[in-house]
């Protein structure tokens, strides 16, 4: 066991949003809960506690995972990216833009899980169509927008990286 | 008034909300962290109807973390009753209808809380909550609000003299004369189902009490600070400016959080009598079993029409499934009850209405608020007589339509506050051809035709809605300039996800020849502004709205009125742009609105400039005299699998009258977001219990809520008829868009399977019903 680990409590070590960080969770302790209870990263959001919703959506070293289903312990030597890791406090990213200009977000609360799925398809697929898009989006709720903004965001998206490609 | 060098309202403006938003860096009331903090879980009865027979908190005790354990009795300690006052205390209802803070003996419904626990983490807290030993001895449930007639029926709650909490007629005419003579009746039975609200983010509350100012700071995720403040106030016994309630960044209502729920009192009682601050946050499993839902109505319903199809008459009865208890009133039934003639001329109208009571969550409105099914039932009443009498769906409406020439068309209807309902203005024949014109219904005879002979099912359906939007009695607004140049604008009114400060800034922008990111607004902070009513009604731009105009036009004049004095010339001849009141034609001569609001906060023992009062400021608590109809008609393809009964929606096309759009980017998305909700409406949402009143749909897996995969690209047009009720000429957006959605797929799949003879008579759509319809149709011929 690592120092600082008893049976149920982990040291567990991540680098989130490209910063190392060092925290001892319960082994029943959720990702997300330690994002954002511990880690003070209040924008992964919690919809439904149960996998469907998505909103907790991070990215495990690249990869997208839902917050709420994944034991913090389990991501113990990963590269966690959350929201607020997309931009920092620097000019809002491509897709975060998008987001703005196309009103692809309403109250904003689904918003950081769908735009971690969306990096995470951008980055494989950069020419994603709106097929790809809507199936992307299938793994997350959005009570607000209907999708059809968020979709065409993901869209004006594409385009941007294409142009600056 | 002057004219405005800005034009900001018609402009298709990006939010101001956003950029936090897409940081990460809202706040919600779920990020909210203080110190000392306690986390409460709610001890919720696993039935649906029992007498609580003992509660031991022992183990509960004795888990680590946990402070304390409160049931019905400890709670009472801290507050005035244990009973909550009734939302809408408008109505003639009967006595102790309302939920308890925390039930004292007898639960109602599976889900109602029965205990607190405070614990030092909200994994603790559930590990209290977990181990608390309550002895339930099980009482016999109505779980079917058509039981709730039924004389022989198990009573819902045992201090009811009735399962009818109230019976009521909704109409006009002469229906009996009107159906005796009338060439031709049809007779419907119609189920309808709306399930619940489910905003992304669910309820919760912080509450901290501050012994020393001997004042309670509350932050929920609420659609009504201010009724939240005066009932913490009434309840917990303490002065209302005590109390102040700010929602923070609120992750959607859609109705949930219209209302003051038992779990706010709750929390807000133990955070004072423990002196601390406590935290709930609702998990999904709670707002499915605890929240408000808006669920069934039953309508046995009959229409009288001559041989063209004219309507000569509607009438029937209706059971609404109220719940377990009545926290706010009747106003959902009574919505849907006199929302059925809806667009339409209906010369004879009478409904008899059951508000019955079941052992299951309460209702109030939902997105929509009972006009989706009122407008169902006469939509498929049309759909149903035109099939009959052989005439195209399109054709009857059109002949039935309140038509542009008739408005404002007064109906022989009131709404709940007295008024008479009056259609005020727009063009729904125009409407209709529009639409019909963009999805080729003429072409589709031809469509269907050629689907067919590659063995698809495909139909075309149609549906118009109308809602009153904007219900008063007011909205609160407050505008300021401060001495620094910021102008704040607060409000009442309650920022929920629509886009509400957007709009209000814009409003306020154009007034005062501002730019927009001069601006603030405060929306839903009781301690920003004294009176608000709240988020409901598709009421907010409207209401608000016409409030921030008001009130920024006060500004504005008192502002020139101090600049005419400083630069010696007439207020008329002075116009407000980016910041400085200059002379118009020329802008050298100008004073800095700074500079005035400077002034006008008083320089102790000067002079405040002449007639204007002091404070670069005004407030406005604009009254509508009547509400503002906004209009829709919704045409759609679908096609339906014989094999499967599943529904795909190909096209849908709407065009909604709202009228004058404030912001057509913000409009859009409420559109969108209001006709997918009325696709979960017409095709998955289904809050399912069993003959026990046990909720058995209680996750997203068994609870489908649309998802992108389901949804066509939505065709969404306008039409722009100003409504004279308001100075804006804006009607209400957000709700308008549901409304329609169910009757237009309805009538769709009806023409999809025509071959079958099917006929829709339930939403949600349920696939193996299609299926049961085609087979029995199959074994028919």
């Amino acid at each position: 066991m690592t120092p600082g680990t008893t049976s149920n409590q982990h040291a567990i070590e991540l680098v989130v949003n490209d910063k190392p960080r060092a925290v001892t969770v319960e082994s029943r302790t959720t990702l997300a809960d330690c994002l954002r209870s511990q880690l003070g990263l209040t924008g992964t959001h919690l919809g439904c506690e149960h996998g469907v919703c998505g909103a907790c959506t991070v990215l495990v070293d690249g990869r997208t995972a839902r917050g709420c289903l994944m034991l913090a312990a389990q991501a113990d030597g990963c590269r966690i990216t959350t929201v607020e890791g997309l931009s920092g406090d620097g000019e809002l990213a491509p897709l975060q833009q998008a987001f703005w200009n196309c009103h692809g977000l309403q109250c904003g609360y689904c918003t950081p899980g769908i735009l971690m799925t969306l990096t995470e398809l951008l980055a494989d697929d950069p020419r994603a169509d709106e097929n790809a898009i809507r199936l992307a989006l299938s793994g997350h709720l959005c009570r607000c927008t209907g999708y059809q903004n968020i979709v065409a965001a993901a869209l004006a998206a594409v385009e941007c990286l294409r142009g600056n490609a | 008034m002057n004219d405005t060098p800005t034009r900001q309202v018609g402009e298709r403006i990006r939010r101001i909300e956003d950029p936090a938003l897409l940081r990460g860096a809202g706040r919600f009331v779920g990020d909210i962290e203080l110190p000392g903090m306690l986390h409460a879980a709610f001890v919720r009865s696993p039935y649906a109807h029992a007498l609580v027979t003992h509660i031991d908190v022992t183990d509960a005790l004795a888990t680590p973390g946990v402070v304390a354990v409160m049931a019905a009795r400890d709670i009472a300690r801290g507050l005035t009753t244990l009973r909550m006052p009734l939302g809408f205390p408008t109505t003639t209802l009967p006595p102790n209808i309302t939920p308890f803070v925390l039930t004292p003996e007898e639960v109602c419904f599976a889900g109602e809380a029965v205990a607190l626990v405070l614990a030092t983490s909200r994994y603790t807290a559930e590990d209290g909550a977990g181990v608390v030993a309550v002895d339930y001895e099980p009482l016999p449930v109505l779980a079917d609000c058509r039981d709730a007639l039924k004389a022989d029926a198990p009573k819902v709650r045992r201090e009811s003299s009735d399962n009818v909490l109230c019976t009521f007629n909704v109409g006009y005419g002469d229906c009996a004369g009107a159906f005796a003579g009338a060439a031709h009746v049809f007779g419907e039975q119609l189920h309808q189902h709306r399930g619940g609200a489910h905003p992304m983010e669910g309820r919760g509350i912080v509450a901290n009490y501050d012994k020393f100012a001997g004042s309670l700071s509350v932050w929920s995720s609420t659609q009504m600070s201010h009724e939240l403040q005066f009932t913490v106030a009434a309840m917990l016994g303490i002065a209302e400016q005590s109390v102040r309630v700010v929602a923070p960044d609120v992750g959607g209502g859609f109705g949930a959080k219209f209302l003051v729920y038992p779990e706010e009192i709750a929390i807000a009682a133990a955070a004072r009598l423990h002196a601390c601050p406590v935290k709930w946050i609702e998990d999904r499993a709670e707002h499915f079993v605890s929240a408000i839902q808006e669920r069934d109505q039953h309508w046995d319903v009959e229409i009288a029409v001559d041989g063209d199809g004219l309507i000569l008459g509607v009438r029937g009865r209706m059971i609404h499934d109220q719940g377990a208890y009545t926290p706010q009133g009747i106003n959902c039934p009574y919505n849907a009850a006199t929302a059925v003639t809806g667009s339409y001329v209906v010369p004879n109208y009478n409904l008899d209405v059951f508000v019955a009571q079941t052992n299951k969550v309460f209702t109030i409105p939902v997105r929509g608020a009972g006009y989706p099914e009122g407008t169902f039932v006469m939509e498929r009443l049309l759909d149903r007589a035109a099939h009959e009498l052989g005439i195209d769906r399109a054709l009857i409406r059109e002949r039935n339509l309140v038509t542009a020439a008739k408005m404002p068309y007064v109906k022989p209807l009131k709404n709940r506050a007295g008024h008479a309902i009056t259609l005020d203005s727009g063009d729904y024949p125009a409407c209709q051809a529009k639409v019909l014109d963009v999805i080729d219904y003429a072409g589709f005879a031809e469509r269907k035709k050629a689907a067919r002979a590659q063995g698809r099912h495909i139909g075309i359906g149609m549906a118009h809605g109308v809602k009153g939007t904007g219900r008063g009695p007011f909205e609160s607004a407050s505008v300021k300039v401060s001495p620094s140049g910021r102008i704040t604008v607060s409000t009442g009114a309650m920022a929920m996800g629509q886009g509400i400060s957007t709009a209000l800034a814009q409003i306020a922008a154009e007034a005062l020849g501002a730019t927009m990111d001069s601006i603030d607004v405060i929306a839903g902070d009781t301690a920003a502004i004294s009176m608000g009513i709240g988020g409901f009604a598709s009421r907010q731009t409207l209401t608000a709205g016409s409030s921030v105009l008001l009130a920024a036009r006060k500004v504005n004049d008192k502002a020139r009125k101090v600049a005419s004095q400083m630069l010696e010339v007439s207020a008329d001849d002075l116009v407000l742009r980016d910041g400085n009141v200059e002379v118009r034609g020329v802008p050298e001569m100008s004073v800095p609105l700074t500079r005035i609001a400077r002034l006008l906060r008083g320089i102790p023992g000067y002079d405040l400039p002449r007639g204007v009062g002091a404070g670069l400021e005004a407030t406005a608590h604009w009254e509508p005299d009547a509400m503002a109809y906004a209009n829709a008609f919704h045409a759609c393809e679908v096609e339906v699998d014989v094999e499967t009964g599943g529904v795909t929606l190909l096209r849908y096309v709407a065009i909604q009258d709202s009228g004058r759009l404030v912001n057509p980017l913000i409009v859009e998305g409420q559109v969108h977001g209001g006709i997918v909700h009325g696709i979960g409406n017409a095709l998955f949402e289904y809050m399912r219990y069993d003959e026990n009143a046990q909720p058995i749909s209680t996750t997203f897996a068994d609870y489908l809520l649309p998802t992108s995969t389901e949804i066509p690209h939505l065709e969404v047009l306008f039409m722009e008829s100003p409504s004279a009720t308001n100075p804006l000429g804006v009607k209400g957006v957000g709700e308008v868009g549901t409304i329609p959605v169910t009757s237009a797929i309805a009538s769709a799949v009806d023409d999809a399977l025509s071959e079958y003879g099917v006929r829709i008579r339930a939403v949600p759509i349920d696939p193996v019903r299609v299926v049961e319809m085609i087979d029995a149709a199959q074994v028919g011929t």
